[in-house]
């Protein structure tokens, strides 16, 4: 296999797609599988063979649309059709009226172009167009021709010049710049070097690198032999949560395809690199997500984090050198060595370029999964693509960055989305996830949630983490039961402050963050829980009124 | 051949896939609970001393991680989300009504042994919360009288045709 092979399998598959008039894509991606989407799937399958029309309509098995609430969607092309809550039952109407009749079917028709408007699609370009099985698919619309590119024409010098050109930095919340890390990697002298890529989405609530690697797995393994090639890495692993039933699939399939076409393994498309990858199941640590507590993992020990330095560029992987990056920084280079580093400082902010993926859940008329400029506001996102808070309720607090970010209210809703912006006002990018609370969700609760969430995930290894958050739930067990005392506010964030300056990584680092802004954003209801023993949610206190009854 | 004796030559299998490396534990573990639906501490042992390790190191990994269970679990297996979207949207409620309803608490069986309720930390299925899985079907939308339903059925022997 070298480039010309790969630009013959493109024309081959591409002419052998313009047969087809129609193009039905049903999502079969973990948020419409649970609705039906696999019976949705055979059924357009037997209903275009039905109706005759098998020769001039395909009907494709994709990943995620990204409207995970009007699931099984079905995508139709050409025009972008989006069909909402198909079930088997009206499948033939749809392919009656859209493909034989070539009208449209209205009434199953999602009506809702705010959602997709003011999104940009770069990561998630093939999400839900692209049959992820098939890496024919993948090749077809310009997959691996970066990697080619790479390898035919570019040095690894050149491919690093190029990402640190386009500005791209790491979207598993830290946002250290890409291109200077695969540097430091590349000017390790130590070998062998050593590859990681982060897929351990620990963060409740949040799902968007999971959707990426079900919906276009290949963009990923085609970022890794890339990244690859540019720090002479021979040999990767891609670490991920084991509850990810279908993405490891997905992956598993993608990267034995990728082996059998030479695009992984020795002399990868008749050149000298050779690259290796191989899976590395998770098996349920939040913690594991942290870059020197993945590598423990990866070498099969407790997931507990190490001081920095040395740094994992320096010394990682048994050792060492190693890159550990997440999937969605690495879906992203092949796009940046494709159309270049200046065509990628086009989107998003100067400081802050590019894209980034978010799971919208909560309280939400639209949530699923969203790809937004860098800069875009909160407002825009709850608003303009969540559709506001459905049953006319009314908006309280915006959660971003999962267990380790903040709760934001109404007043900061105009903030930008960017690393910096973000953590002004008290929270963090995170691996990408936005949950919106309404009335009905009590901050105090929200808080001592996350905490709990902390507790059960904190490795233990530190004591300001592992005590600290002791600490901190003994206090919140005395608010919400009524027995809490003024200068609780005060013990909190105190200790919230210890937390944060004593521990060694990034969770407990970040752990007191939900504690701190709801006190910082919501303080009254503390008060009000101290003071008046009142609840404005209705959550606390319940024990006391069984009690009662 | 004995049960016993299948799943031990399974095992073995597996360990030569991974070609008895120390640094494959995680993966080794994960498929021996796939193998013997938990891990008891005599597997343990014996998987140390398969990899040459101390059994405190694997014993050691096997706490660490959530997902390594070393107690039987029930003969069908309910697991609620703990995530944020599931939690905002009233989860908890789910759980009381199954604990309730079945006699049961989180992270034991019932008597009978027959269904066992666990909690995860989100399985990312939050446009659709609250999720509940039951025995690897996902639950989306979730209220308690589906889950009680589903469960009974379950329970009852009938194959869940819902999905």
């Amino acid at each position: 296999m070298n480039l010309s092979d790969i630009q013959r399998i493109a024309e081959e598959e591409n002419e052998f797609q313009r047969a087809y008039k129609y193009r039905i894509n049903v999502c079969c991606s973990s948020g419409c599988i649970p609705f039906g989407a696999f019976k949705v799937l055979k059924a357009f399958e037997d209903a275009v063979k039905e109706l005759g029309v098998e020769n001039i309509c395909k009907v494709a098995r994709t990943g995620c649309v990204g409207t995970c609430s009007i699931g099984p969607a079905v995508l139709v092309d050409p025009g972008e059709y989006l069909y909402q809550c198909v079930t088997p039952e009206n499948v033939r109407e749809i392919v009656q009226g859209h493909i034989v009749s070539g009208v449209p079917v209205t009434k199953y028709l999602y009506n809702n172009s705010g959602y997709f408007r003011k999104q940009r699609r770069l990561v998630l370009r093939n999400a839900g167009k692209i049959d992820p099985t098939r890496v024919q698919d993948y090749i077809s619309v310009g997959g691996y021709f970066a990697l080619a590119k790479c390898l035919s024409t570019m040095t690894p010098q050149g491919v690093i010049q190029e990402i640190t050109n386009s500005g791209l930095r790491g979207r598993g919340g830290a946002g250290f710049s890409v291109g200077q890390k695969w540097g430091l990697v590349a000017r390790a002298h130590n070998t062998p070097k050593y590859i990681v890529a982060n897929l351990d989405e620990g963060d409740p609530g949040i799902f968007a690198n999971r959707t990426l690697a079900e919906a276009d797995p290949h963009a990923i393994i085609e970022g890794m032999i890339i990244a690859s090639y540019a720090i002479d890495a021979q040999k990767g692993y891609i670490y991920i949560r084991s509850e990810y039933p279908l993405a490891i699939e997905a992956l598993q399939k993608a990267i034995a395809q990728a082996k059998s076409m030479n695009l992984l393994g020795d002399n990868i498309l008749g050149t000298q690199h050779k690259f290796d990858l191989e899976l590395r199941f998770g098996a349920g640590a939040f913690v594991a997500g942290e870059e020197t507590a993945i590598l423990m993992s990866v070498e099969g020990r407790r997931a507990q984090p190490r001081p920095r330095p040395p740094y994992p560029a320096n010394q990682g992987l048994w050792g060492k050198p190693t890159l550990i990056q997440n999937v969605e920084t690495l879906a992203n280079v092949p796009l940046i060595i494709l159309n270049g580093g200046t065509w990628f400082k086009g989107f998003g902010l100067p400081n802050c370029t590019g894209t980034k993926c978010f799971s919208l859940t909560g309280n939400i008329n639209n949530p699923g999964l969203i790809e937004v400029p860098m800069g875009i506001t909160l407002r825009e996102i709850v608003y303009d693509i969540g559709g506001g808070i459905p049953s006319g309720k009314k908006f309280k607090a915006v959660l971003v960055g999962g267990p380790s970010g903040g709760c934001l209210p109404e007043s900061v809703l105009d903030a930008q989305i960017d690393y910096d912006s973000l953590k002004r006002v008290g929270a963090i990018m995170g691996s990408g996830g936005i949950v919106v609370l309404n009335e009905d969700s009590c901050m105090v609760d929200t808080a001592r949630y996350f905490t709990d969430f902390c507790i059960e995930e904190s490795c233990g290894k530190c004591t300001p983490c592992r005590a600290g958050l002791a600490r901190v739930k003994d206090i919140f067990d005395k608010i919400a039961t009524g027995e809490g005392e003024l200068n609780d506010v005060d013990i909190l964030e105190k200790v919230s402050e210890y937390i944060i300056n004593a521990s060694l990584c990034g969770l407990g680092q970040t752990a007191p963050n939900p504690i701190l802004t709801t006190l910082r954003y919501f303080r009254e209801e503390y008060i009000e829980h101290i003071v008046d023993k009142k609840c404005r949610a209705g959550i606390c206190f319940k024990k006391e009124h069984k009690g009662d009854e | 051949m004995t049960t016993e004796d299948i799943r031990r030559a399974q095992l073995e299998r597996v360990l030569k896939k991974n070609n008895y490396q120390k640094s494959a534990l995680l993966e080794i573990l994960h498929s021996a609970q796939e193998i013997y639906g938990y891990l008891d501490q005599n597997l343990l042992v014996d998987i140390a001393g398969s990899l040459n390790l101390p059994p405190s190191h694997v014993y050691g990994v096997v706490t660490f991680y959530s997902y390594f269970k070393m107690r039987k679990p029930g003969q069908h297996i309910v697991t609620a989300c703990l995530g944020t979207a599931c939690y905002v949207k009233g989860v908890k409620q789910i759980i009381e009504a199954i604990e309730e309803e079945f006699n049961l608490k989180v992270g034991g069986s019932t008597a009978d042994g027959k269904l066992s309720l666990s909690l995860t930390r989100c399985i990312g299925a939050c446009a659709m919360a609250p999720a509940v899985v039951l025995d690897d079907q996902v639950i989306g939308k979730a209220t308690k009288e589906i889950v009680i339903e589903r469960i009974r059925n379950v329970l009852a022997g009938e194959r869940d045709e819902s999905v």
